[in-house]
């Protein structure tokens, strides 16, 4: 009875919010920004080896409960400063920074910061989706698995509000227990997000969510990012100019490991400040 | 090129088929009861037996003998299996196909196979039982002999159940009374009212020995008594105790269902029984059994150790030029000759650790060694010594194999490493890392060398797991099949009799490892469906 109220309330909630594409076109953002500074890059340097470095001197503030995408050309640095965010990148050999980034204000390279701790406030979504070869089920309480919980109440519960939070709960219910490896490409990149926001995080960082998905699975997961600000903070790095257009809030253009510009979607793409983000976006170049 | 390459496969697949058949048709004409022939000899034949003129006996191989004087002439000759060591002194007789002057097969000649001396071969004259003669033309005989020998086998497993099990309790039990005596004397304490018991216990289980003994020695006398007077094809006659029959047929009147269903039996004792008479007769399972507990033990302990060091080299170690060199060192292991594992084996598991474990917890067996002598667990750990470099590089690749994408994803939804590698990592590489098994196991179980030095034996009394507590002997001696096939083939008294054996064996092992290797195989395609990797 009770899963049946939520269901109510939770598409009662869900209509009045404004589509994606309005939400971009209509500024300023409906709702209040509770902090435009959740995420802070101070004077931020990579390098992955001493000699090749990726981003200079990144500064910028990422708001809270807002869609930020990053664009640019290949190779910009953009999906580097995104694995940045949750030290995803500490998996690489050699690697080095400078400057600071913090997340609701830590230093998140603080060295008594655990990483783990890090990560489980930040969800992550890849390129390509990557289930677990595991059930539905399993693959949405990963990261509650191995946090200890095995309340099976208490995460029929998180599956349930994650599926239905990805908007895949319909079409899933009935097979929760099957494997996630028989699901469609849209379907399992929807898994993934119901993973990743499984844990109840603060940031969604997604990488390129959409690329390897046909167009009506990528409208499906535009709708579905502009739901997701409502609860999280939510960056996206993207290649497809029109998509950051219709789901972002903020625009960031990175060339070349620059922050060239950085500015509320609708002025990036109506009235461009810069030179180089005007050829870019107008397709003159990249 | 198509047709090259194709060929040296074609020729490899063509000496893999070749073996095989030769082994399965050595190993179970073994079992194929051959009719028996009775060969007239022309006049002055060196072929003769006892100066006999007639012999009988099972061909077991038609070829042609070069003639030394005359050259380049050959002479088709029969190798004829004749029986009746214990009358003629061997057991296989050569016969020039030009002396033969005529061949028969009586129908009323019989192979019986005996507890000694290999089988007899001949006619049944008489039974002498109770005083009583009953000779072979009476109505029932064969069903009276059938009898006969039915009851001494009952008789014989008797005497068996007797000495082995309830004497060697005794025995058992008479050891272990003398052996806590010893360690409370070690121990330095006064052990006098201990003695008196002990001395108690030790008079009354003497006196249960009397009684089982004698009862075994009415028994085994009763295996004597009667006795079965047969006619050799020589002409020689010869009573044979009925006690020594272990089962007789008519090889020259069996029916085609007849022979199969020898087959099997032959089959099905081969599998079940233990040796006899120097391993040459009987069956191997104490071999088998051997064989497949080792082959066991050993990926029980190959599987755990490889793993966790294939973990360590592949997700924790920094890769640089020092675990390259690990890595070569290992694969380089796998090449060290077999009998040098067997060596190091015995140096340091056998009279190391054993020898250690001895005088630590069984000081009041020692100069017995319980533990420091070789047994089934020394064997099993110095063969997954050999085969882990094989679990080590399987496991490695598989860890390889497992997609960043997944890694990536366990270590963003807040996993640590060692989260990541046990729920996500493990998991994917499990049907690698059973490959790796797959390939040690059948290296381990055809391995013989290495055993030899560090417990296999000829011939054990007992299995390493059997009713006696505490079930598992992992410090007992063991037999093997591998090392049995050595055994037999160049060890025995008698190779040619074996011959058939040898292979019969070779078959066995070659089916024991093929029955453990599929049964991998099945739980890795279970596996590899439960965890197929993800659709890209």
């Amino acid at each position: 009875m009770e899963n049946v109220n939520n269901l109510k309330e939770a598409k009662t909630m869900s209509l009045p919010s404004p589509s994606p594409s309005s939400s971009a076109d209509s500024a300023p953002v409906p709702g209040p920004i509770r902090r435009p500074d959740y995420i802070q890059v101070r004077k931020f340097c990579f390098n992955y080896t001493p000699d090749v470095r990726v981003l200079h001197h990144i500064t910028m503030d990422i708001p809270e409960n807002e869609v930020t995408a990053f664009i640019g050309p290949s190779g910009c640095g953009k999906t580097t400063l995104l694995r940045n965010f949750n030290r995803m990148n500490d998996l690489i050999d050699g690697i080095s920074h400078e400057g600071l980034i913090t997340v609701d204000g830590q230093d998140i390279f603080d060295p008594n910061l655990e990483v783990i701790s890090l990560r489980k406030r930040i969800g992550m979504v890849f390129q390509k989706s990557n289930p677990f070869p595991k059930s539905i089920y399993e693959n949405v309480v990963y990261s509650l698995r191995i946090a200890g919980q095995r309340d099976k109440g208490i995460l029929d519960e998180v599956v349930e509000r994650s599926l239905r939070g990805a908007a895949l709960w319909e079409e899933v219910k009935d097979r929760l227990q099957q494997s996630a490896l028989g699901l469609s490409g849209g379907q399992m990149q929807r898994l993934c997000i119901a993973r990743a926001i499984a844990n109840q995080p603060h940031i969604l960082l997604m990488d390129e969510p959409c690329s390897a998905l046909d167009p009506i699975a990528t409208a499906k997961i535009e709708e579905l990012i502009g739901e997701l600000k409502e609860q999280f903070t939510v960056v996206i790095v993207t290649h497809n100019m029109q998509q950051a257009a219709r789901v972002s809030d903020r625009t960031a253009y990175f060339y070349l490991g620059k922050l060239i510009e950085m500015d509320a979607t609708k002025k990036i793409f109506s009235n461009p400040t810069k030179k180089e983000t005007e050829d870019y976006i107008s397709g003159r170049f990249g | 090129m198509v047709w090259f390459s194709g060929m040296w496969l074609a020729i490899g697949l063509l000496m893999i088929v070749t073996l095989l058949f030769v082994i399965v048709r050595n190993g179970l004409s073994l079992f194929w009861p051959s009719q028996v022939v009775q060969i007239e000899l022309v006049e002055g034949s060196s072929a003769a037996i006892q100066g006999a003129s007639t012999l009988a006996g099972e061909v077991r191989k038609r070829q042609d003998k070069r003639v030394l004087d005359a050259e380049g002439e050959v002479i088709p000759e029969l190798q004829l299996f004749v029986g009746n060591r214990d009358a003629y002194g061997f057991g296989f007789r050569y016969v020039d196909q030009s002396d033969i002057a005529g061949q028969t097969y009586p129908n009323e000649i019989i192979v019986a196979e005996r507890v000694e001396y290999g089988d007899l071969i001949g006619y049944p004259v008489a039974l002498k039982v109770d005083g009583e003669v009953i000779t072979a033309d009476a109505p029932g005989f064969r069903e009276r002999l059938k009898a006969l020998v039915a009851e001494s086998n009952r008789r014989r497993h008797e005497i068996e159940e007797i000495e082995k099990k309830k004497i060697g309790a005794i025995n058992q039990e008479m050891q272990k009374l003398k052996l806590s005596l010893r360690k409370a004397e070690l121990s330095g304490l006064p052990v006098d009212d201990l003695r008196h018991s002990i001395d108690a216990r030790t008079a009354t289980l003497q006196a249960d020995y009397e009684t089982l003994a004698k009862e075994a020695s009415t028994l085994r006398a009763a295996q004597k008594t009667d006795l079965l007077v047969c006619r050799l094809a020589t002409g020689a006659e010869r009573e044979i105790p009925l006690g020594d029959l272990i089962h007789f047929y008519h090889p020259n009147e069996l029916s085609y269902p007849g022979r199969v269903a020898h087959f099997f039996g032959g089959v099905w004792s081969f599998l079940s029984e233990d040796p006899r008479e120097a391993n040459t007769e009987g069956g191997v399972f104490p071999a088998i059994f051997g064989t497949f507990v080792m082959t066991l033990l050993m990926s029980m302990v190959v599987v755990p150790f490889g793993v966790v060091a294939a973990i360590y080299l592949r997700e924790y170690s920094k890769q640089g030029p020092l675990v390259r060199a690990v890595r070569i060192a290992v694969n380089n292991l796998a090449g060290v000759p077999s009998i040098v594992f067997g060596v190091f084996g015995l140096g340091f598991f056998v009279y190391l650790v054993g020898g250690s474990i001895d005088s630590l917890f069984y000081p009041e067996r020692l100069p017995t060694p319980t533990f420091g002598t070789g047994g089934i667990i020394w064997a099993a750990l110095t063969l997954a010594l050999m085969t882990v470099p094989v679990v080590i590089v399987s496991t490695e690749e598989a860890l390889a194999a497992v997609s960043r994408g997944a890694r990536e994803a366990s270590l963003a939804s807040g996993a640590s490493k060692w989260q990541t590698i046990r729920h996500i990592v493990l998991p994917a590489s499990v049907p690698g890392i059973i490959t790796g098994l797959v390939l040690s196991m059948a290296r381990g179980a055809g391995e013989v060398a290495p055993l030899m030095l560090v417990g296999v034996v000829k011939l054990a009394p007992t299995l390493p797991i059997d009713g006696e507590f505490p079930f598992v002997h992992l410090e007992r001696k063991f037999m093997h099949l591998g090392f049995h096939i050595y055994d037999l083939g160049f060890q025995s008294p008698d190779s040619e009799a074996a011959k058939p054996m040898v292979f019969a064996t070779t078959l066995l092992l070659i089916a024991l490892v093929v029955v453990l290797n599929a049964a991998a195989i099945i739980l890795r395609e279970r596996l590899r469906r439960k965890y197929a990797s993800s659709a890209f």
